[in-house]
């Protein structure tokens, strides 16, 4: 996933779970029916997950952008001064 | 949330924390019931009345017991635990002594104790007064 989908996965997560708990009390407890409530909150528990977990295409919408190449090429990558190499390269250059 | 096994966690991981929410709500909702039962406890027999060799007394009674217990019971309800005390006072002790019970007078009471399906357990009891034990052991 992407960044974007990983938020959106994230936050739907979040909302689905808190609507079918809160749902699930309400039906519950109107209905007398402790079963009830924990069926609708068991079915709401599968149906997020079904939905936010898996990699789905619209959780792919917003693609990371990569550098250019030619753009890539105006800013080198800086080069890391290893001493061992210079020190061989100072021994060879005396002889 | 950058993996399968990450999003299943997060998603498995708060599922069960709103549940544990949902059922302390559930509980609380219990706070709303208020419990009205009735009940009527007949003495049909004295058995025996007897003093043992220890020295305490026993008394042998059978009981007609018809009570009305629907309004303990919410859609958060397992089980109602119920049973009856016979009660009594004596000099040395409020409550329960065991000897020298001829011609006592006693309450019984209905206990009970609501169960949860989850949550907090509620007991409480009716205290029936105006029982007699005999003059005489028999």
């Amino acid at each position: 996933m992407d960044w974007q989908g990983q938020k959106r996965a994230e936050t739907l997560m979040q909302i689905l779970l808190v609507v079918f708990a809160v749902a699930a009390l309400g039906i519950g407890y109107t209905l007398a029916s402790f079963q009830t409530m924990m069926l609708i909150y068991a079915g709401g528990v599968v149906l997020t997950a079904l939905i936010t977990v898996p990699n789905w295409p619209f959780f792919n919408r917003h693609h990371l952008k990569w550098l250019d190449p030619s753009e890539a090429e105006k800013h080198p990558k800086p080069q890391v001064n290893v001493p061992t190499t210079t020190k061989k390269k100072s021994s060879k250059n005396k002889q | 949330m950058h993996s399968f096994g990450y999003r299943a966690n997060a998603v498995v991981t708060f599922a069960v924390t709103i549940l544990a929410v949902t059922c302390a709500m559930v509980s609380l909702s219990d706070n709303f019931n208020s419990p009205s039962p009735t009940a009527d406890v007949k003495v049909l027999n004295i058995n025996w009345f007897q003093k043992q060799p220890n020295g305490n007394d026993e008394v042998s009674l059978t009981l007609n017991i018809s009570a009305d217990l629907s309004s303990l019971f919410t859609w958060n309800t397992k089980q109602v635990f119920v049973f009856v005390a016979a009660e009594y006072e004596t000099p040395q002790n409020a409550l329960n002594q065991g000897n020298n019970l001829r011609g006592k007078d006693y309450n019984m009471t209905l206990h009970w104790h609501i169960m949860p399906k989850t949550g907090k357990m509620f007991a409480d009891k009716i205290v029936m007064t105006g029982y007699y034990l005999p003059q005489d052991y028999k």
